[in-house]
């Protein structure tokens, strides 16, 4: 395939960034810089024990501290004490229990929020806490999803009506193609193996904040807020706190990241909001690293029962997935949703016969989970990658030959998934050819084998991940079939202003993604404008009122597709009246360079900015015509679209000491269009580093009694530039055919398809070992333990 | 509490003040002189995006207290190169090589590689990784970070 790069346009060029003039220089807007007048600054006291009754509450000792304004526990809130909805009750019959911003009575995890202090100092608020009087009962806590479903486990949940279980839910995908046990019937070779994909963080640098300020005697409210979701958070906060929608302006101002962290209504912000009003005045809380770890949702969790059947060729047949997903202590917005994201895309590349899904979400005393960058696909392709490579093992076949005999044909787009959906298009064979070349596959592999043949003690693995995802959230009917609350559109206004500048407003919410530049350069594409003259508003419901945010790497796929419409319905607009002023037909006119031309005769010409202001003096409109020159339009998707991408790895193991060092990982992504190809890389590295981070460092780690043994930065292994290599990174285009722009998503590819590549990897250097699998993270003493109950096993 | 008065040289400008003894640098320059262009990400002295040049070498202005500070010079990520058209060399590679998302991490970042910088002008990518484990970046996965490094080192003279 070759690309043509179109010059003429800023569309598809690498452009460096409009956001980073000021990010490099400290002139940013983060939402813990804003010091509005008669702040007061809130902390919390937080629950050090995982399950306990309060039995004493008593804040008014910390009502007699310097600068303290205010305390209340969940007793003197009273009314105020909002509580924390679950936008997404995937079955009838789910248990959903109250989550009130501050505990009533009992608490379920280390963290959970149990009195709230406001002082106009902030170190003051903290050191207030000291002063509250609590005391608690502990109670036995579950930490483990199995023991907490047996019979007689202590519950998470037993107010009354609650059902006696810990159980949150059972969602059974009603099975999908022949029945699995027909296929399994056929089947030659059955590999079943059990994957637990651990419990980690969002991790982004800055931590959340929120600003409440309530405006005088009126309703009125705005907020600021350190999140990926201002529009949802305005319906959210709206809906628990009763403020009239119309009241509430939310702003998301600089974003330092989210990574699904931040999509979500915490009840910080409900809290914030709540005492802003009942107080009169702003209300400030940033939290600080340690009370993130505890009070921010985490992520993943699932232990994953998967069983392969297929050929004695390597013909796949069936697939069955049994997960148990940990919602932890509460449910926050979307946390029941989670696994079912990934429910779809388990069969991932490859057809087959069979599918069979179930999933029970499960309640612990631990933090809530919900959405981390991939949210439930990179569980999915974890298992389905990490299985296919165990099923390679079991037919002695190399484990890309596997992969090639059964992933679907380029030409079998679209393509019908057993899982039910329909792919749009894809290259498998074309992403990993080139993959396959970067990477220097067979000279690896022979290595790999002189390495073993010498009995080297360090090893040498190769992982391979041809992975998928689903991108674009979503088609709204699609979701409302799901049980999801909301809709998945998104929305663009573009104004040509009268001095020729536009403004481009959009309702994605961007935190890192760089969207004011590369919404610029479709627009400025579509308008013939330079992108130096647009100006992206994004993230405050009070200048871009409509909006469904950043998240699911749906802000290009979807957002991108409201900017065409808008932009060319502008045109479309701005034609009339430039055929009015240049006194011909809209048929003889043609835009070029941000110009109507008559055709045959291009001096007369009027350039878009002409029109601008035409449209605003509005002396000599034509009739029917009003003034100013904008065009909104509202896009919901036809369908998702499904970027695709072929990540190989290349791991030296120690069989000594257990540690891993990657040696080379080579990915070639395939994201349809590229708008920028220079945000594209940087999107697929931040990506790998996260998934690789995942599958070597990171990992949530709780006692028995369910103390958080990773509570900082100093336990939580953030990788950092040492421990990571440079990535040798590719793409192919194949245009997604669900959207107008030919263009699917990049923000979570990387962190979905980069994890089972690493793991793969280093089961695939300790295979004549006799190791099947390693815990992750697969950290030395995890490699060490693998390597030794391999040794036992076979001893 | 009782204040201690310092006085302390800011981005060329001369802030005399009274702190808590206990008062961390970095909450020092945002909450009290509003220099927040330096931020907070973490609370173990784990993630770098506090650091500040104290007499020209880099420190995690969190794990300094602001008396310690009491007659020395701070140099911030907005004193850098003051002026959206005053760029240092090392904001200008980051710029030029995407070696930033968010933007967080950044100005700890971009004053780590200076200090990086002034002490081994041509680093090579192991010493670059080495010398920037302390700042922690969550979007970038580090590889445009690191061509970043380089960038700078060549246009300021150091590689070869
Ligand atoms: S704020 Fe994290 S090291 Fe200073
Ligand atoms: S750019 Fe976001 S943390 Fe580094």
């Amino acid at each position: 395939m070759t690309e043509v790069l179109d010059t003429s346009t800023p569309m598809g060029r690498p452009l460096k960034r409009k956001e980073d003039a000021r990010l490099l220089h400290g002139q940013t807007n983060w939402t813990d810089n804003i010091q509005l007048p008669g702040t007061v600054h809130m902390a919390i006291l937080r629950s050090p024990m995982a399950h306990a009754k309060i039995t004493k509450l008593d804040v008014s000792g910390a009502l007699d501290q310097p600068h303290v304004v205010a305390a209340y526990g969940a007793a003197e809130l009273g009314d105020l004490n909002g509580a924390i909805p679950c936008v997404w009750p995937v079955t009838d019959d789910i248990q959903m229990p109250p989550f009130p911003a501050l505990a009533v009575d009992k608490v379920r995890h280390v963290g959970d929020a149990v009195a709230v202090v406001l002082a106009t100092d902030k170190t003051a608020a903290y050191d207030a806490l000291e002063a509250i009087d609590v005391d608690y009962e502990p109670l036995p806590a579950v930490v483990d999803m199995e023991a907490a479903l047996q019979p007689g486990a202590p519950l998470v949940h037993d107010g009354e009506g609650a059902p006696m279980s810990n159980e949150c839910y059972t969602f059974p995908l009603p099975g999908t193609g022949i029945p699995y046990d027909e296929a399994k019937a056929k089947a030659d070779v059955v590999v079943k193996r059990r994957f637990v994909n651990q419990r980690i963080i969002a991790g982004y640098m800055e931590p959340r904040a929120v600003v409440a300020s309530p405006m005088g005697m009126s309703n009125e409210m705005t907020v600021w807020s350190a999140t990926q979701i201002p529009h949802i958070l305005r319906v959210l906060l709206s809906l628990v706190t009763g403020l009239p929608e119309n009241a509430l302006r939310v702003v998301a101002p600089d974003v330092g990241g989210g990574f699904g962290g931040k999509l979500q209504l915490y009840r910080e912000e409900i809290l914030a909001v709540q005492l802003a009003r009942h107080l009169g005045r702003p209300v400030k809380w940033t939290e600080t690293r340690s009370e993130d770890m505890v009070a921010s949702h985490h992520g993943r969790d699932q232990i994953q029962d998967i069983e392969i059947c297929a050929t004695k060729d390597g013909k796949l047949l069936g697939l069955k997935v049994d997960l148990l997903a940990d919602m932890g202590a509460y449910l926050q917005i979307i946390t029941p949703g989670i696994p079912l994201l990934g429910m779809f895309m388990f069969p991932a590349i490859y057809k087959m016969e069979s599918y069979d899904f179930n999933c029970v979400g499960v309640f612990t005393n631990k933090t809530p989970t919900d959405a981390i960058r991939g949210a439930g696909r990179p569980e999915a392709t974890f298992a389905i990658e990490r299985i296919m490579d165990e099923l390679a093992a079991e037919l002695n076949m190399d484990p890309m030959k596997l992969r090639e005999m059964n992933w679907i044909q380029h030409e079998e787009f679209p393509y019908a998934t057993i899982a039910g959906l329909t792919y749009d298009t894809g290259n498998y064979e074309a992403a990993t050819a080139k993959a396959m070349d970067l990477f220097g596959y067979d000279e690896l592999r022979a290595e790999q084998e002189a390495r073993r043949a010498s009995g080297d003690p360090v090893q040498l693995g190769l992982g391979i991940s041809t992975f998928t995802e689903m991108c674009g959230l979503a088609p709204s009917r699609t979701l409302g079939a799901l049980k999801y609350v909301a809709g998945g559109w998104e929305h663009c206004t573009i104004r040509a202003l009268p001095t020729g500048k536009i403004e481009l407003i959009t309702g994605t919410s961007p935190h890192g993604q760089g969207h004011e530049t590369a919404w610029s350069q479709i627009a400025a594409s579509i308008l013939g404008v330079e992108v130096e003259d647009i100006e992206v508003v994004h993230g405050d419901t009070g200048r871009a009122p409509y909006g469904m945010d950043t998240y699911g790497s749906r802000s290009l796929a979807v957002g991108g597709q409201a900017i065409k419409k808008a932009a060319e319905r502008l045109v479309e607009k701005a034609k009339v009246i430039a055929a009015h002023q240049l006194e011909c037909s809209v048929d003889d006119l043609e835009f070029v360079d941000g110009a109507f031309r008559v055709k045959g005769d291009p001096e007369k010409a009027q350039p878009l900015a002409a029109v601008a202001f035409e449209a605003f003096s509005a002396h000599n409109l034509p009739d029917g015509v009003e003034p100013t020159l904008q065009a909104e339009a509202t896009v919901d998707p036809d369908d998702f679209s499904y970027p695709h991408g072929t990540h190989l790895c290349a791991i030296e193991v120690d069989t000594e000491t257990g540690k891993s060092t990657i040696r080379k990982y080579v990915c070639v992504d395939d994201v349809g269009v590229q708008v920028n190809p220079l945000i594209v890389e940087g999107q697929v590295h931040g990506g790998l580093a996260q998934g690789i981070a995942q599958a070597l460092y990171e990992g949530v780690e709780y006692d028995e009694d369910g103390n958080l043994l990773t509570a900082s930065f100093a336990d939580y292994l953030i990788p950092s530039a040492a421990d990571l290599p440079s990535f040798v990174t590719g793409t192919t285009v194949t245009p997604s055919t669900t959207n107008p722009l030919g263009t699917k998503g990049v923000g979570e590819a990387g962190a979905i398809a980069s994890t089972p590549a690493v793991i793969n990897a280093i089961v695939d250097a300790l295979r004549p070992m006799g190791v099947t699998d390693v815990l992750m993270p697969a950290s030395p003493q995890n490699v060490w333990r693998a390597i030794e109950d391999a040794k036992g096993g076979a001893a | 509490m009782t204040h201690v008065p310092i006085s302390v040289t800011v981005d060329g400008t001369v802030y005399d003040g009274e702190v808590e003894p206990r008062t961390l640098l970095v909450h020092w320059l945002r909450d009290s002189l509003g220099r927040v262009g330096t931020v907070v990400g973490c609370d173990t002295s784990s993630c770098g995006a506090c650091t500040v040049l104290l007499d020209g070498r880099s420190v995690k202005s969190c794990s300094v207290l602001a008396v310690q500070a009491d007659g020395h010079s701070i140099t911030t990520i907005q004193g850098l190169a003051e002026g959206e058209d005053n760029w240092h060399p090392v904001q200008t590679a980051l710029k030029e090589c995407h070696g930033l998302q968010c933007g967080y991490c950044t100005p700890g970042m971009v004053m780590s590689t200076v200090d990086l910088l002034s002490e081994n002008p041509n680093p090579t990518e192991e010493e670059i990784r080495e010398g920037l484990h302390g700042n922690l970046c969550r979007c970038t996965g580090y590889h445009n970070i690191v061509k970043s490094v380089q960038h700078a080192a060549e246009a300021m003279g150091g590689a070869k």
